[in-house]
């Protein structure tokens, strides 16, 4: 795979313009993302981090500055620039199945078709639920239907804002090795928004530290541990302590307090 | 598991069957007693056999295809033009707000008023009724299928946008799929609306069709056609319902609310 998956976030800033007036919700932020790295970006609630991958995605313009995708400004959203949201946002009217071949984009004879999301269904370890509707499904089930929805286009890039953070500990921890595996099998560049500390850890080469709001760039850690990573290992341990730090530092809160 | 379901469905269906029971057999039994006035309101037993004959020589058969045969040509006018007035209306906030006042003026004429204008305009015949069938259809159907789009999860928007789906593709398989439980109560009060309205033209000015049924029965003084026609009205209205509920079950399988 030669083709170049690398992100740039270049100056972006974002202001939102409310009846009450401004309010700059992301500061100045300059950020270049390897190809085919993964990345997640935490930060307390607010900070503008969604905002920031809305951005990335295309959905939202940045009041200043732009965002590069393979060297390429990012004017719309694209397929080839997939985001998964918090909720998995399926279409209640159509099956599993269905919802899958929404979001395949290009055009293709129907046996193809079928055999595509066919793979996908499998992929996410949903076969067998192919005519199922999306509330027949548990709410793991479901983000996993909009994952496949969102690989079918095969993606250089994946957003994923919080994927799971509606989920339940066990299911959480189980989806988040299921991501790992299509990253490792898919090798698209990955950009991770959660507030979930350990998940960030878990998953990532680097973890970008935002600061409250306007959010802006206040550390990067490079996770430098082999995966997979033991959740309870020292280093693990010890990056944690180092993002906590970091999190309440502008705080009056202790640390303690907290965790 | 079914047992009890059949259970509760008899339990339900007799509880539906005992006012009406209750007040036909006082009915009757106040008519033999002479209490009530036989020639105003004749004993169920009498409407029952005037029903029989009605059928046998096919009067009822025949003034109901009329009024049904106008309900379904208002019908079909009145909510093709809502449905894509709505439907413009949802999406565009300059229909909306272009067509609003228009909206705010008309829609609180009663139907019977309209029946002067539209005698006027289109004569006595067939036009006059097919429209005012065709204006008690248009509203329910304009109303909420423009409050359907307008209801359309912004979040599946963003997934269709995201998707890189087109306009056309946005309108058939996002919005209007979403809208659809709205467009079909649109549908549902239409129809009601619609067989209200085939009566209301038909009393006032009819050679045949059920509300002159009515109508006729009344100069005539025969209480018992007029309660025939009167009652016709209601079980077909009912039928009507029951069988567009049928449908809107069917065709909304992954809605959530039916389930309950």
């Amino acid at each position: 795979m030669g083709m170049n998956k690398s992100v740039d976030i270049l100056g972006v800033s974002k202001i939102f313009s409310l009846d009450s007036g401004d309010l700059p919700v992301l500061g100045k932020s300059d950020f270049h993302i390897e190809s085919g790295e993964f990345v997640s970006i935490v930060g307390r609630s607010g900070c503008g981090k969604s905002t920031l991958l809305r951005i990335i995605s295309g959905l939202e313009i940045a009041t200043t500055g732009e965002v590069q995708i393979g060297g390429r400004r990012v004017e719309r959203p694209s397929v080839l620039t997939g985001l998964i949201f918090q909720e998995p946002r399926l279409f209640p009217w159509l099956t599993v199945e269905k919802n899958i071949e929404f979001g395949l984009h290009r055009k293709i004879e129907k046996t193809q078709r079928r055999e595509v999301v066919e793979q996908h269904i499998a992929l996410v370890g949903l076969s067998g639920f192919e005519e199922a509707f999306p509330r027949q499904l548990s709410g793991g089930m479901q983000q996993r239907v909009s994952i496949a929805r969102t690989l079918i286009n095969q993606p250089n890039v994946l957003l994923l804002d919080e994927p799971f953070g509606a989920l339940d500990a066990l299911t959480r921890i189980h989806m988040q090795n299921e991501i790992l595996q299509i990253w490792e099998a898919e090798g698209s560049t990955m950009i991770l928004v959660t507030h979930d500390v350990d998940e960030a850890i878990f998953l990532s080469d680097r973890i970008i530290v935002l600061s409250d709001r306007p959010g802006e760039i206040k550390k990067v850690i490079s996770v430098d541990t082999s995966r997979p990573r033991d959740r309870s290992g020292p280093r693990f341990m010890e990056i944690r302590r180092e993002i906590y730090t970091e999190f309440f530092e502008d705080s009056s809160l202790s640390i303690e307090y907290y965790v | 598991m079914r047992n009890s379901l059949l259970k509760r469905r008899a339990r339900k269906l007799f509880l539906g069957c005992l006012a009406p029971f209750v007040i036909l057999a006082s009915w009757e039994y106040l008519g033999r007693r002479g209490i009530i006035n036989l020639s105003i309101l004749p004993r169920p037993s009498v409407i029952m056999d005037c029903l029989a004959e009605m059928i046998a020589n096919g009067q009822l058969k025949k003034h109901l295809l009329v009024s049904a045969f106008r309900v379904v040509k208002g019908f079909l006018i009145g909510g093709g033009v809502g449905l894509v007035l709505g439907v413009l209306c949802g999406l565009s906030n300059t229909w909306n707000d272009v067509l609003s006042s228009l909206i705010g003026i008309l829609r609180p004429i009663p139907m019977i008023a309209w029946i002067p204008i539209l005698i006027l305009l289109l004569g006595i015949d067939e036009g006059s009724k097919i429209a005012l069938i065709a204006i008690g259809t248009f509203w329910p159907v304009l109303l909420n299928t423009s409050r359907g789009i307008r209801n359309t999860d912004k979040k599946l928007l963003e997934v269709g946008i995201i998707l890189e789906k087109s306009r056309s593709q946005m309108l058939t398989k996002v919005i209007l799929p979403a809208a659809f439980p709205f467009i079909f109560t649109g549908i549902r009060l239409g129809v009601s609306s619609a067989w209200s309205c085939v009566v209301t033209a038909e009393v006032i000015a009819a050679a045949v069709g059920i509300g002159y049924v009515i109508m006729y029965a009344r100069e005539l003084l025969q209480p018992d056609v007029l309660l025939i026609g009167v009652l016709t009205i209601g079980v077909v209205g009912l039928l009507l319902d029951v069988v567009l509920l049928q449908i809107e079950k069917r065709a909304l399988r992954w809605n959530e609310a039916d389930e309950r």
